[in-house]
């Protein structure tokens, strides 16, 4: 059987899309760790500047797995590996 | 129908790096791109900074004046990088994290001046990946023997049942893949925002689009530098381990005691 070029684009973007599903993990854990950031300066308002830095790094870490997922779209979207040239 | 639909509706969305001029060498094709025109700039910039810090420090006054003391206050910032994560090991890496850093801000940031980030290219940023990880095994061997790395690889398990080892090495090895994607990925998806607001909202995006710029030129910019930097150092730290001197210094004095 032979697909087109139309149907694996086609597919592709509804990979791409599904791809991008993994935003969902990094902002639940991005909210998370905020909310936790804002309960520890409202104990400890001294350190803010600490728990500050703490949770921007912690969620610079955790956005990796979602921009893996964006990086996927990007390369169905723009690369388009799968189909032949 | 072509397949190039996608992008029919928007001629102009354009995030992707073109070659300038090639040439050939060995029978391969070598293509001159913007990102080596972007990180040119960005390498003048820094050498211009650099002189001119340079020449203030040289004339350096008792009583700094306002140039001289944001100098300071970087150079103070830099060091704390390292010093808070390494302590005092940390002090022979200070020069290199703080080029590091400032290469990779400037080069996060260069999009506000409407070049393409050269840290949104894979090329770029996985050299710096395998330089991280070049140093961390270097330094890892320079200060633990052989049996102390051994000990660590098969870590959870003892020593003599390296069941382990094979997961651990993976997991060294994604070291540099991850730091190096996290950071490409980051600017990246930057830069495709803001080419998505010029390119699909060109009539109305006059003004407001910098608030986007703020966001995702300087502030993650900003961030994802501190963090490459950051992990850089932790890992560094983490494989020199507890050891005060090197292996070599430590056997040398053995041999003199």
């Amino acid at each position: 059987m032979e697909f087109n070029d139309n149907f694996i684009l086609g597919c592709s973007a509804i990979g791409a899309g599904l791809a991008v599903i993994a935003g969902i993990g990094p902002g639940v854990g991005q909210g998370i760790a905020a909310g936790y950031g804002a309960s520890a300066v409202g104990r400890n308002p001294g350190a803010q500047g600490k728990i500050m830095s703490t949770m921007l790094l912690g969620q610079a870490v955790a956005e990796t797995t979602g921009l893996y997922g964006l990086l996927v779209a990007m390369l169905l979207l723009f690369v388009k590996p799968l189909l032949m040239k | 129908m072509s397949p190039q639909l996608m992008l029919a509706s928007a001629d102009n969305i354009d995030f992707m790096i073109h070659g300038i001029f090639s040439y050939e060498i060995f029978g391969q094709t070598v293509w001159i791109t913007t990102s080596h025109v972007c990180l040119l700039i960005v390498t003048i910039t820094l050498l211009i900074f650099f002189f001119i810090g340079g020449q203030v420090f040289k004339h350096a006054k008792e009583i700094p004046g306002g140039l001289q003391c944001a100098l300071e206050m970087m150079v103070e910032f830099l060091d704390g990088i390292t010093d808070n994560a390494m302590g005092n090991k940390g002090k022979g890496f200070r020069n290199y994290i703080g080029v590091l850093f400032v290469f990779i801000l400037f080069s996060n940031i260069s999009g506000l001046l409407g070049l393409r980030p050269p840290t949104a290219d894979y090329g770029v940023t996985l050299p710096l990946g395998l330089i991280t990880f070049v140093l961390i095994r270097a330094n890892e061997f320079k200060y633990n023997n052989l049996w102390a790395i051994w000990k660590d690889k098969c870590s959870p398990l003892p020593p003599w049942l390296p069941i382990w080892l094979p997961i651990n090495i993976i997991s060294d090895v994604a070291v540099p893949i991850s730091l190096s994607l996290r950071l490409f990925a980051n600017i990246l998806s930057g830069l495709v925002m803001m080419t998505l607001v010029y390119g699909l909202l060109s009539k109305i995006a006059i003004g407001w689009p910098a608030a986007l710029h703020v966001y995702f030129d300087l502030f993650s910019g900003a961030i994802q530098t501190y963090v490459f930097c950051m992990l850089t150092v932790t890992y560094i730290g983490s494989a020199i381990g507890d050891n005060e001197e090197s292996v070599l210094k430590r056997m040398l004095k053995k041999k003199k005691a």
